[in-house]
C-alpha cells in the first residue's frame, strides 16, 4: 500500500506561537559558533584564532568561574547524607557545612533530595528565604508566598500564563529587554507593549514614556496586565535610582498594573554610587499596604557572586496577590510537581550564607569579593575597550553581567548585510566570529532604537584573558571599518 | 476597572486546568497534617517520601560532582569508593564546566550519547542522540511536545481514561481538547481493539492505528522497569515499530518518555527524564530545540542521574558487589526494591478484593492500585447533599477515619457511575498489612453504614 501521506507533526501544523517565538541568546550567531568549534576540534589551525570563547550567555562556570566552597559542601552532603554519619567526614567538611546540611536535610520529604517536595519547594528552606528576604530588606516576607522554581526562566512562564488571556492582553517590556520575556509573552499568546529605555541617559527608564507607551497601547485596544523591569539590567546594566524605583511603583499603582520585577542580578553591582533595593522594600517604604501593590519579585541562583546555572534554582516572592489567585498558581505548580531539590537547596543557601563567626565565612567571604571584585574589573577594562573603537559608544555598567555597546555602522557595512539578507548588527557579529572566536549577540535579538546596531557581549571570560580579547575586538574593528567606512 | 489579578480577570485556561494527584483530598490531607493527624500519603508516586533508600552509588558520584574539590583531596579514598570517584570525573568531563553551568540546551551530549547506548542495548535498534532531549523530569517534555502540537480547542488529544493527569492538565493549559478513549476495566485495563488480549499484538494494532489514522504517538514509558509479573515484560513501542519495519517504522511519528523519577530509582526530587524523537521531520525539532533553548538548559545533576541510571554498574565494577555493608549491595538493593514493590503489589490488590464492594485488578506494573469501590445508592446521595463526587466522598471520609491519603478515580477519569480510588503501593512492606486493615475496617463500617440490606448480594 502506498500513497502520500503528510506526517503528523509537520512544520506547518505545530503551534504557531512555537513558530513565532525567538531566543536569539542561543540563535544564529550561537549555531555557528558550534560549527566553527567542531571545525577547530577536527582540524585545529583552521581558522585565526585557538578558541572559540562564548560571551553569548550569562553562563560563569562554563567560563571556569569558581562555586562557593561552602554551598557546594552542603549540597554534597544533602546528596549523600552517609556522609554526615562518618567519621572521617569532618576532614573533608567544614563543621557548619555540616550542620547546615543536617538543618537541611531534616526539613527534605523522607528526608531525602530523592523525593517530590512540596509543589512550592520545601516549606523550611522557603521559610530560610523569608528570613533571608526580611534581613536583605526590614521588612517581613512569608513562606507562603514563595515559589521555588526550576530556574526564574519557570517561574516567569508561570506568570506570564496566568495573566495573559489573549493577544489583547498587553504586558509592557523594557527595549532593550532579556528575550525570555518576548519569547515567553509570543509563547503565550500575549503581545509585548516595548517602552524604550534611554541610551544617552545611561539607559534610563523614564515615567512619561512608560505612561505613554500604556496610553498608545489602550488606545489601540490593548489591556495592559504588568511591567517588567529588570534591575540591575539586562542587557543594558543599569541600576536604578530609589527615586525612579519610586515612581515606577506608583506609575504601576496608579495604572493597576502588576509590577513584575527581575532582580536576579541583585549581588552583581559594581559602582559606589549605586545600590540594589528590592522593589518589595521601595513598596513597603511608601507605606503601601499589601494589597495595594501587585508585585512578583524574581530572584536566581544563576547569576550573582554564585553563578549555579546549571543547577536550575530561584524563586518568585508574590506581593499583594489574594488567596483564590495564589491558589491558582499552586494548582499550575503541582501539575508538574515539584522543582529540583538541588536548586531548592541552593536557593537557600545564597539568601542564608555563612555569616561572620561561623567557620565558613572567612573562606566564603574572600571567595565571594575576589568573584565580585574581579567582575567589576572585567567589566571597566570591556567598557573602556569598547568607548575606544571608532564609532562605539558603550554606556557604563553599573551592574549585571554585560555590556552593549552602540556601533556606528557605515553605511557600506548595511548595505553589505542587505544584500546577504541579514540584519546589520548581526552581519557585524558573525564577521566578529569569523576573524575573534568571540560569541556575542547582535542586539537585535534584545530589541534597540530603529536604525541604531549594538551587540551584547559577557564580562565572564577569564580575567587574564581580557588583553587579549580587548587586542582582538580592537584589530578586527579597526579592519571592519577599513573595509566599509563610508 | 478591574485589577489584572482579580479571580475574575486570569487566564481561564489556568482556572480550568485540575490535577487531582495534589488537589483537594491532598489539601485537606494537608491541613490534617498540620492539626497533627497521621497521615499516610498515598497520593502520588514518591517513593522516596514513604522511606525507600536511594541508591548509594549514584549518590556518591553526585555528591563528588557537586563537590569537585573533594576528588583532590587525598582522603577522599576514605569516604568514596573509587568506581564512584572515576564515575564522577567521567561525568564532570562531560560537562562545560561541572554542574553550575547551563548544559547545551537539549541535555549534555555525552549523557545523550549514553542514553542512545541504553534504547539500543534495550531495544535492539540503533537511535541518534541528537533526537533525545534531556528535561526537568518528563513532565516538563510532556509539556513542550503537547504545546508543540496543541494550536486551538480544535486540536484533540487522545487521552487513556483513567489517564495520569498531566495530560488532561496540560491539554487544558493549552487549550486543546482531551478526546478519551477508555481501557476495560473487566480485561484487566486493556485496550480493546475487538480481539486483542495481548500487550505485543496490542501494541502493534495500536501502531497500526495511528499510521491509519495520521496520529503521532506519545509513549510514556515511565515505568519501564516496574513490571510485577513475567507473562507480558515490558517491550517499548519504538522497538514495536521497527519490528513492524516499513512503512509504519518511517512514517509514525512517535516520541517516547522516559525518567529518573520511577523504576527502582525513585529520584523524584533530581528532576530527570528525557524524550526521543522517532521519525519528526528536521524543521520540527528543530522548533522543539528553539523552545527548550529559551529555557536554557535541564537541571545538570538531574541529567547526571539520567546517565548512570541508563549506564548503570555491571558485574565487576567495585560497587556492584560490595561487601562491606549489604546496603551497597547495588545488584542486591535494586533486585530488592523490585521484589518488594511486587509483594506490595499483591498484598494490596488481595487486600481490596478481601472488602465488601470492592473489586481490584492487579498491579501488573507502575506504582498503584485503582481499586473500583461500588458505592450504594444511599452513599451516592449523602455524597450529593455533601456537594462531592461520590468517590470524593468516600476518599474524605477514609482520610478522616483512617489518614490514608488517596486521589478520587475521578481525577484520573471513569466511565460514568463507576468509581475508583487511586494509591500507590509505595508505603514500607512491613506497614502494608496494618495499612489494609484499617482499610479494611473503614470500608466496612462505611458500607454498613451506607447499604440498604445486610449481606446485600454484589452487582
Amino acid at each position: 500500500m502506498s500513497f502520500i501521506r503528510s506526517p503528523a507533526v509537520p512544520i506547518e501544523s505545530i503551534n504557531p506561537k512555537v513558530k513565532n517565538c525567538e531566543y536569539a541568546i542561543r540563535g544564529e550567531v550561537f549555531n555557528y559558533a558550534l560549527r566553527l568549534q567542531e571545525e577547530l576540534e577536527k582540524n585545529p589551525g583552521s581558522h585565526p584564532f585557538d578558541e572559540i570563547i562564548y560571551c553569548n550567555l550569562g553562563n560563569p562556570q562554563a567560563l571556569n568561574q569558581q562555586p562557593i566552597t561552602f554551598f557546594r559542601q552542603v549540597l554534597a552532603l544533602c546528596e549523600y547524607p552517609a556522609l554526615l554519619d562518618s567519621e572521617e567526614t569532618p576532614k573533608l567538611f567544614s563543621s557548619d557545612a555540616i550542620s547546615r546540611a543536617r538543618q537541611i536535610r531534616a526539613m527534605l520529604s523522607g528526608k531525602s533530595t530523592g523525593a517530590y517536595s512540596h509543589s512550592k519547594g520545601t516549606k523550611g528552606l522557603r521559610e530560610m528565604i523569608a528570613a533571608g528576604i526580611a534581613l536583605r530588606d526590614g521588612y517581613p516576607a512569608n513562606a507562603e508566598d514563595i515559589f521555588l522554581t526550576d530556574g526564574v526562566s519557570s517561574a516567569v512562564h508561570m506568570i506570564m500564563q496566568l495573566l495573559i488571556r489573549s493577544e489583547r492582553d498587553g504586558i509592557l517590556c523594557p527595549i532593550p529587554q532579556y528575550p525570555l520575556y518576548s519569547a515567553s509573552i509570543a509563547l503565550h499568546g500575549g503581545k509585548l507593549v516595548p517602552y524604550e529605555l534611554n541610551e544617552a541617559s545611561g539607559w534610563g527608564l523614564e515615567v512619561f514614556e512608560l505612561k505613554k507607551r500604556i496610553d498608545m497601547a489602550r488606545e489601540d485596544g490593548k489591556c495592559v496586565r504588568a511591567l517588567v523591569v529588570i534591575n540591575p539590567g539586562n542587557p543594558t546594566g543599569q541600576v536604578l535610582s530609589e527615586s525612579n524605583q519610586q515612581e515606577i511603583v506608583e506609575l504601576c499603582r496608579k495604572e493597576g498594573l502588576v509590577l513584575l520585577a527581575d532582580e536576579v542580578y541583585q549581588e552583581n553591582v559594581y559602582v559606589k554610587n549605586k545600590k540594589f533595593i528590592s522593589f518589595k522594600r521601595i513598596a513597603r517604604s511608601l507605606d503601601y499596604k499589601e494589597d495595594e501593590v501587585a508585585l512578583v519579585s524574581f530572584q536566581s541562583i544563576s547569576k550573582g557572586y554564585y553563578g549555579e546555572c546549571g543547577k536550575r534554582g530561584g524563586y518568585m516572592e508574590l506581593c499583594g496577590f489574594s488567596e483564590d489567585v495564589k491558589d491558582q498558581l499552586y494548582k499550575v505548580a503541582s501539575v508538574d510537581l515539584c522543582s529540583n531539590t538541588s536548586g531548592q537547596i541552593l536557593a537557600s543557601l545564597i539568601m542564608n550564607p555563612p555569616q561572620p563567626g561561623e567557620e565558613s565565612h572567612e573562606l566564603f567571604l574572600a571567595e565571594k569579593e575576589a568573584i565580585l571584585s574581579s567582575l567589576a574589573r572585567r567589566a571597566k577594562a570591556l567598557e573602556d575597550a569598547f568607548n575606544s573603537m571608532e564609532g562605539v559608544l558603550c554606556q557604563k555598567v553599573e551592574g549585571a553581567m554585560y555590556l552593549f555597546p552602540r556601533i556606528k555602522l557605515p553605511e557600506k557595512a548595511i548595505e553589505a548585510a542587505k544584500k546577504v539578507n541579514m540584519a546589520p548588527d548581526t552581519f557585524y557579529a558573525l564577521k566578529l566570529l569569523d576573524d575573534t572566536g568571540l560569541v556575542l549577540v547582535p542586539g537585535s535579538g534584545f530589541g534597540q532604537a530603529p536604525n541604531t546596531w549594538h551587540v551584547r557581549t559577557t564580562i565572564l571570560p577569564e580575567e587574564h584573558k581580557i588583553p587579549a580579547i580587548v587586542s582582538r575586538l580592537k584589530a578586527f574593528h579597526e579592519s571592519f571599518m577599513r573595509e566599509f567606512r563610508d | 476597572m478591574g485589577k489584572p489579578l482579580d479571580y475574575e480577570l486570569i487566564n481561564e485556561n489556568v482556572k480550568k486546568t485540575a490535577y487531582a494527584v495534589r488537589g483537594e483530598l491532598y489539601l485537606r490531607a494537608s491541613e490534617l497534617q498540620k492539626e497533627g493527624k497521621k497521615i499516610i500519603f498515598t497520593n502520588v508516586g514518591n517513593p522516596h517520601a514513604l522511606g525507600q533508600k536511594p541508591l548509594t552509588f549514584p549518590r556518591q558520584v553526585v555528591a563528588l560532582c557537586q563537590a569537585p574539590f573533594l576528588l583532590d583531596d587525598p582522603n577522599v579514598g576514605l569516604l568514596f569508593p573509587a568506581d564512584a570517584i572515576a564515575r564522577a570525573k567521567h561525568y564532570l568531563a562531560l560537562t562545560s564546566g561541572g554542574l553550575g553551568a547551563y548544559s547545551d540546551s537539549r541535555g549534555i551530549p555525552g549523557v545523550r550519547k549514553e542514553v542512545a547506548e541504553f534504547i539500543e542495548r534495550r531495544d535492539g535498534y540503533p537511535t541518534d542522540p541528537e533526537l533525545i532531549f534531556l528535561t526537568d523530569g518528563a513532565s516538563k517534555g510532556v509539556m513542550q511536545m503537547l504545546n508543540a502540537l496543541i494550536r486551538n480547542e480544535n486540536d484533540g488529544i487522545l487521552v487513556p481514561v483513567p489517564q495520569y493527569p498531566l495530560y488532561s492538565a496540560a491539554i487544558t493549559l493549552y487549550g486543546g481538547s482531551l478526546v478519551p478513549y477508555y481501557l476495560e476495566e473487566e480485561a484487566n485495563w486493556g485496550l480493546d481493539f475487538n480481539t486483542i488480549r495481548q500487550s505485543i499484538a496490542s501494541a502493534r494494532e495500536l501502531l497500526q492505528f495511528c499510521f491509519m489514522e495520521n496520529l503521532a504517538l506519545l509513549a510514556d514509558e515511565v515505568y519501564q522497569q516496574n513490571v510485577y509479573q513475567d507473562e507480558r515484560p515490558f517491550v517499548s513501542a519504538r522497538k514495536v515499530l521497527f519490528d513492524m519495519g516499513p512503512p509504519l517504522s518511517k512514517e509514525v511519528q512517535l516520541i517516547s518518555f522516559h525518567t529518573v523519577s520511577k523504576g527502582y530509582w525513585g529520584e523524584c526530587g533530581q528532576r530527570g527524564g528525557y524524550f526521543e524523537m522517532t521519525n519528526l521531520p528536521p524543521k520540527t525539532v528543530d522548533e522543539i530545540y528553539k523552545v527548550a533553548s529559551i529555557a536554557l538548559s535541564p537541571n545538570v545533576p538531574g541529567q547526571i542521574f539520567m546517565g548512570l541510571m541508563v549506564n548503570p554498574l555491571k558485574p565487576g565494577d567495585i560497587s556492584y558487589l560490595n561487601t562491606v555493608n549489604w546496603f551497597f549491595h547495588f545488584l542486591l538493593y535494586s533486585k530488592t526494591i523490585l521484589e518488594s514493590l511486587r509483594k506490595r503489589a499483591h498484598i494490596m490488590t488481595d487486600g481490596f478484593n478481601s472488602c465488601r464492594n470492592v473489586v481490584c485488578n492487579f498491579t501488573e506494573g507502575a506504582m498503584y492500585s485503582f481499586p473500583q469501590i461500588r458505592l450504594p445508592a444511599r452513599a451516592i446521595e449523602a455524597a450529593k447533599i455533601a456537594g462531592k463526587a461520590p468517590d470524593v466522598f468516600y476518599c474524605l471520609k477514609l482520610l478522616e477515619d483512617t489518614g490514608i491519603s488517596t486521589v478520587p478515580g475521578s481525577g484520573f477519569g471513569q466511565k460514568d457511575g463507576v468509581f475508583h480510588l487511586r494509591t500507590t503501593i509505595l508505603p514500607a512492606e512491613e506497614d502494608m498489612p496494618a495499612i489494609m486493615e484499617s482499610f479494611k475496617k473503614f470500608n466496612d463500617s462505611f458500607m454498613e453504614q451506607y447499604e440498604d440490606y445486610r449481606g446485600y448480594s454484589r452487582m
